[in-house]
């Protein structure tokens, strides 16, 4: 059985292995259609498929110049496993996703976003070149000069214009592995927003909503944002070693979570302990990368809170001028559908690449968690129509159920990624059951 | 870190020899992997240094040309302190029943290709009086049956081989260690069916063997319970055994 992190849907088929390029071309060949696939952190069906060649066994560090930040990997290269080599040696990640269990080649399928988006925009930004194998087992080496259609079409390509074999990246210089936290409450909707547009210049924001407020309180939460923190502003214990974190154990969480053990009461009780719990309107604090970044990674497969049946993440971003009215509109909607919704969380984009299938775009960014239940697909389709009238877009790595009507809305340039995969591969070789339902 | 410290790895393209590496490796030691093609083996090294922040260097190994691979280990300079020889290949053992080719690959893989390449290492420790060697022999060596017998054979021959070694160079302050894994999970074993519950990974057999060598062990069965299991096995009689489908 494989899924991916929503545990929906589920097919029988298993990934194949490779590590090297001779043995992927054979693989390749020997399938009618693949996906690649990474430690599958996309949620629902983007790396699924016939069959499956996952890069996990691809993971070896090529190059890093520790003078100018440069490092090459192999595909399979997890974030996780970056920052182990990074960090100490005075780097980070220029982008990263909530999660770091993602692979160097899904983090360019999916070319993916973090808190400072708004400064510094998506992973393709930082991405200098990769090759990739192409569907005739060819290897091509793209670049911002070198095949640079390809190279655009498969930072968000979803892995279907190939395999990434290596990239290169160029990394941010830090001088501690520390965030200065800035922790503010707020109490709704219009509250955030401005407190997010006032909050511009900070280099990494993000906003936790808690989704079941409703009236005066609807959007009410918190507002995270960060700075890495210089040496001079870490305690004195901490500046002898300001790049290497005490290490911790983690929480796991081994057992699927019963169905009833998440409901509308249970995330009411958890929201309002949540927002209760920051006593002060305003606060900052010193911490390590770790939480900030990487908060639910300290709860290993926390997925499985939403039980055997899995959970739908609903990702959308509505441009600037109807970013207001429509998150009013939708969070009202789920308010009153009595969704239970874990984690919401807000987040204000800075312009996009406008290229192929990238999802960043100008605007706000809402992400929601929805438990499977009766209803849910109805009520997500009902969201699907607000999306779109509101001029939005959704997020394909979290998606595994919008229909094909929803994605031509949201996305300008299908056609021209249509026609560039009719010419790199006319028989669609690389194919997602994503892909397919969506007739990418 | 300690520059000063070199391990050989010997047959570094075996997921086994690279869990292993990186355990040393961890522990501040430079490696030297010796493959078949040192070209291949790029991707690994650069990946070794940059994990572990320690230098690594690739060198031909190569069973089918043991004057090549001598004389590329003693061109290596400063010599090796240690050595983690984990050459094997398990062949097939219905082929090689019928066409002695196999047989004779699998013969000399696992037995003479590491004797060439342990003898002489052996004699640049010994000169140097001081050192060590970690032999990867197997759980079938223990006793010959019939679904491997030809390979059970070849390490049955590196037990003993290992045996008279580490007997002749105790009196030399050179350190022999002899390693028998049973089943787990690597390419090598990746087309048979194997119980979960007494496999282990190449992971966990490392760190066995690295907190062995810390302890000057002679012996070692990884994991553990192999002692025991196999144990067992010797014990069959063979009036018994030879009924079995072991």
């Amino acid at each position: 059985m494989t899924a991916s992190w929503g545990l929906y849907p589920s097919i029988t088929t298993t990934p194949t292995y490779f590590s090297s390029e001779s043995e992927l071309k054979a693989q390749l060949a020997a399938a009618p259609h693949a996906i690649p696939r990474g430690l599958g952190r996309s949620y629902g069906d983007s790396s699924l498929g016939e069959a499956m060649l996952c890069t996990t066994r691809y993971n070896r560090f090529l190059a890093f110049d520790t003078q100018n930040g440069h490092l090459t990997c192999e595909s399979g290269v997890s974030l996780a496993e970056m920052l182990d080599v990074i960090v100490p040696a005075g780097w980070f990640l220029p982008v990263t996703p909530g999660t770091k269990f993602v692979t160097l080649g899904g983090a360019i399928a999916s070319d993916i976003h973090g808190k400072n988006h708004h400064i510094d925009g998506a992973f393709s930004n930082f991405v200098t070149q990769f090759n990739l194998m192409t569907a005739n087992g060819q290897v091509l080496t793209c670049s911002r000069t070198e095949n640079a259609e390809l190279f655009w079409a498969t930072l968000g390509g979803m892995g279907l214009t190939g395999v990434i074999l290596q990239a290169t990246l160029q990394l941010k210089k830090i001088e501690t592995a520390y965030i200065r936290q800035r922790t503010l409450k707020v109490p709704n909707l219009a509250a955030m927003m401005d407190a997010l547009e006032t909050l511009a210049k900070v280099t990494y924001t993000v906003a936790w909503i808690d989704c079941l407020s409703r009236g005066d309180a609807l959007g009410r939460g918190l507002i995270y944002a960060g700075e890495h923190a210089t040496r001079e502003e870490l305690p004195p214990q901490l500046q002898a070693t300001p790049l290497t974190l005490p290490a911790k154990s983690k929480i796991n969480i081994p057992l699927f979570f019963p169905k009833f053990a998440l409901n509308t009461l249970s995330v009411k009780a958890f929201n309002a302990l949540y927002y209760g719990k920051v006593r002060a309107k305003d606060s900052t604090a010193i911490i390590s990368y770790e939480p900030f970044f990487y908060p639910l990674d300290a709860v290993l497969n926390w997925n499985r809170i939403y039980g055997r049946t899995g959970f739908l993440q609903y990702q959308f971003v509505l441009p600037p001028e109807t970013s207001k009215a429509g998150l009013t509109d939708i969070l009202t909607r789920i308010t009153e559908h009595g969704a239970a919704s874990f984690l919401a969380v807000l987040k204000l984009f800075g312009p996009g690449t406008d290229q192929f299938l990238s999802f960043p775009k100008a605007g706000y960014t809402l992400a929601l968690d929805f438990p499977i239940r009766d209803g849910i697909f109805e009520f997500l389709e009902v969201l699907d129509a607000r999306v779109a009238h509101y001029g939005g877009r959704i997020y394909l790595t979290k998606d595994a159920r919008m229909k094909r009507e929803t994605l031509s809305l949201g996305y300008e340039n299908l056609s021209t990624f249509a026609t560039l995969r009719a010419q790199i591969d006319p028989t669609h070789h690389f194919e997602s059951l994503q892909s397919q339902r969506l007739g990418l | 870190m300690n520059t000063q410290k070199t391990l050989y790895l010997a047959g570094a393209t075996s997921d086994m020899a690279l869990a292993i590496g990186r355990e040393f490796a961890g522990q501040g030691w430079n490696l030297i992997l010796g493959g078949r093609d040192p070209q291949a083996l790029e991707p690994i090294r650069t990946d070794l240094e940059i994990r572990h922040n320690i230098q690594a260097k690739t060198v031909l190994c190569d069973v089918a040309q043991p004057e090549k691979t001598i004389a590329a280990l003693e061109a290596i300079h400063p010599a090796p302190q240690g050595m983690v020889c984990a050459i094997g290949y398990l062949g097939d053992q219905k082929k090689a029943e019928h066409h002695w080719e196999e047989a004779a690959i699998i013969l000399h893989t696992n037995f003479n290709g590491c004797v060439a390449l342990l003898n002489a290492f052996a004699n640049q420790l010994e000169l140097n009086r001081n050192g060590f060697i970690i032999g990867i022999s197997s759980v079938a060596g223990d006793r010959g049956r019939q679904s491997n017998y030809i390979y059970g054979a070849a390490k049955a021959g590196f037990t003993a081989y290992l045996s008279g070694l580490r007997s002749r160079l105790a009196k030399k302050n050179v350190h022999v260690m002899t390693v028998k894994p049973g089943f787990v999970y690597t390419r090598m074993t990746e087309a048979m069916k194997l119980p979960a519950i007494v496999t282990a990974t190449p992971e966990q057999v490392a760190k066995d063997v690295f907190a062995a060598y810390q302890k000057g062990k002679d012996v070692i069965y990884t994991r553990w319970f192999w002692r025991w299991i196999m144990l067992i096995i010797r014990s069959i009689p063979e009036k018994l055994f030879k009924k079995l489908s072991l």
